[in-house]
């Protein structure tokens, strides 16, 4: 049986703030770790671990003071941010605790954004694929609700939905269900989890609720910038 | 969501119509200022056309005239002067010597529209007792009236000069109670008068010219002023009236001859048309400045409220250019929808004006004209400056580290 291809690959990830200067910190200390296709990961730790940062640099949205990232077996060390624009666009899709539409388009456009944003997609093929992804998270109803006009648990779904639209092969997601109820947060995360079984996307999540984390197919745990166990879940 | 748009496009119309307000307001802005620019051009442009024909359709735009006349001290056999002061020789009537070369080499000459001949001479008009100083201008009327549109000016008789038939003004008609179809003698300096038929009567439009110019047929003009077959200058207009000065000193260059253009023997005028030009060219620019200030701090506001939005865009895969163009469409948008308003908000400040500025007669003070180029010069500026003045609000928007912009 062929091995799982790995869709991130971090080695020897360190990151520093406030470098050359007096207060200089270093919040990743070599971090190794790699994420296999389809796989379902937890992300915990305290406040302050480096938890974001760590998300932050593994969706090029942030670079590493030193150290290696592959995404889809792709180094991204020598890439200039056009490159890396064009790889987080292609292959990772954001999930955020507080689930940032874009308020000034509906629920629609705001899956159909990254395919615009990305080009290349036909209106037909753009339209059906959100209003697709929009049903499959249980708002086909609510696809010309604008943003704003959608409860917490709502939005966070569209963000969902949002996330997949160019069937990214890593989902980040920072702390999806920190800021909805018990009974949304539940809703959410099972909905990543069968968005990441039924698509086969890599899942990255960050969480505080260990009860969510348990339900991982494996737990990372992330203290003052080091990786300090990796498991699978009980 | 339009599909042929560009996500830019789409983006920035919608940002634009999310921020109602503050897009109506800094529209306005802009159409005010446009309406400022496009009334004020237009009226400077109405202001320099009616100075431009008033002064051009009673004189030529280029003149040439003979040589001055100067002393020719006495020299010893040293080059050391004999004379201890020179006095300045008086300036007699003489002719163009060559004139007809220089005229057919003004013909030919593609700048120029027309080149005509003129005898002009001081002389009296004697009627009976009474007698008027007058300026006799001898003249080939089918090239002279394309310089001066004399026909135009006719208030009675028709503008026929034979030999025997002279032209005049209004006030020395009155002067002299002559009508059309009487006779008037016409007395020059050096002793020889003519007795000529009073065939037309025109208004220039001013007393002084309507009592001392007269026109008569060249040959005439020749003959009473003593310049057999010469003339004492020759009257040209050129293709662009404002080039004028430049083709005299050309033509002063070439022969030894005064050129004096219209420019330059209306100073003063042109003097405060610049005076006024330049004071409108710092108006709308201040306007315009104005205007650039406006849409930049409505666009800053926006970057700075849309800043998380537009962390999302970026980890959407947006490129910093893309985010750039958004904000540039905005400003590009904001500008073209000013202009627009602007364009018609002047055009109700220049019909508003043709209403109120007339004269006690009810004829217009003079014509402003509102020609389409102005108001797709308004059109283009204003994208252009909309566009100039989001470029700091959007490269601050592109600048944005997506980590912080997501974080707030």
């Amino acid at each position: 049986m062929a091995e799982p291809r790995s869709v991130l690959r971090l080695e020897g990830v360190r990151k520093s703030f406030g470098i050359g200067t007096d207060v200089e910190t270093e919040v990743l200390h070599g971090i190794d770790l790699v994420l296999q296709q389809g796989e379902f990961c937890a992300l915990i730790g305290p406040s302050g671990s480096g938890k974001s940062t760590l998300l932050n640099i593994v969706g090029l949205l942030d670079r590493p003071t030193s150290g290696r990232l592959l995404i889809e077996e792709q180094d991204t060390t020598m890439m200039d941010d056009e490159a890396l624009t064009a790889l987080r666009g292609k292959y990772i899709g954001f999930v955020f605790q507080y689930h940032h539409l874009i308020s000034a388009f509906t629920a629609l456009e705001n899956v159909m954004m990254p395919m615009l944003v990305g080009k290349g997609f036909p209106d037909s093929d753009m339209r059906d694929r959100a209003a697709s992804l929009l049903d499959q998270v249980g708002l086909g109803k609510f696809m010309n609700n604008m943003a704003n006009n959608m409860s917490g648990g709502q939005q966070q779904r569209v963000a969902i939905a949002r996330a997949l639209a160019m069937q990214p092969s890593l989902v980040l997601a920072d702390e999806p269900t920190g800021n909805l109820d018990t009974r949304s947060a539940d809703s959410v995360f099972e909905l990543m989890r069968e968005t990441n079984r039924s698509t086969g996307a890599s899942v990255l999540l960050i969480t505080h609720n260990l009860d969510l984390a348990q339900r991982a197919d494996r737990i990372i745990e992330v203290i003052d910038g080091q990786i300090v166990a990796k498991g699978t879940a009980a | 969501m339009n599909r042929f748009l560009p996500f830019e496009w789409i983006a920035a119309i919608r940002f634009l119509r999310e921020g109602q307000a503050q897009t109506a307001l800094i529209i306005i802005g802009v159409a005010v200022g446009v309406g400022v620019i496009v009334f004020m051009s237009a009226l400077l442009a109405g202001l320099q056309n009616n100075f431009s024909n008033r002064v051009l359709s009673t004189q030529a735009q280029v003149t040439v005239l003979p040589p001055k006349d100067a002393a020719r001290p006495l020299r010893g056999k040293g080059p050391t002067l004999e004379v201890s002061a020179i006095q300045k020789p008086p300036q007699r009537l003489r002719s163009i010597d060559q004139w007809q070369n220089i005229r057919a080499e003004l013909v030919a000459n593609p700048d120029v529209l027309v080149a005509a001949p003129l005898a002009t001479g001081s002389a009296f008009a004697i009627r009976g007792t009474a007698s008027k100083a007058i300026s006799l201008t001898g003249i080939e009327p089918e090239t002279y009236f394309r310089i001066v549109t004399v026909p135009q000016k006719m208030v009675a008789g028709t503008t026929r000069l034979t030999t025997q038939d002279i032209l005049i003004g209004t006030e020395l008609a009155n002067d002299l109670g002559v009508g059309i179809g009487e006779k008037l003698r016409v007395s020059a300096a050096t002793g020889t008068s003519q007795t000529l038929t009073v065939t037309g009567i025109f208004d220039l439009g001013n007393k002084s010219a309507n009592q001392r110019v007269t026109y008569v047929a060249l040959r005439t003009a020749q003959s009473v002023l003593d310049l057999t077959g010469g003339v004492s200058s020759l009257e040209v207009n050129v293709t662009d009236m404002y080039a004028a000065e430049a083709f005299a000193q050309a033509m002063r260059g070439l022969h030894d001859l005064e050129v004096d253009s219209w420019i330059k023997t209306n100073e003063q005028f042109f003097q405060a048309i610049r005076t006024q030009t330049i004071a409108n060219l710092s108006i709308r620019f201040f306007v315009g400045l104005s205007v650039a200030l406006g849409i930049a701090s409505v666009l800053v506001v926006s970057v700075v409220q849309r800043s998380r939005e537009i962390g999302i865009l970026r980890a959407m895969g947006a490129s910093r250019r893309q985010i750039l163009r958004v904000f540039l469409t905005q400003g590009a948008v904001v500008g073209l929808s000013g202009s627009v308003f602007g364009s018609a908000l002047g055009a109700g400040f220049v019909l508003l004006w043709r209403w109120f500025a007339r004269n006690p007669d009810g004829t217009p003070f003079f014509v402003v004209p509102l020609q389409p180029a102005l108001f797709l010069t308004a059109a283009v500026l204003a994208t252009l400056t909309g566009i100039l003045a989001a470029l700091v609000p959007a490269l601050r928007a592109a600048r944005l580290d997506p980590v912080v912009a997501i974080r707030g």
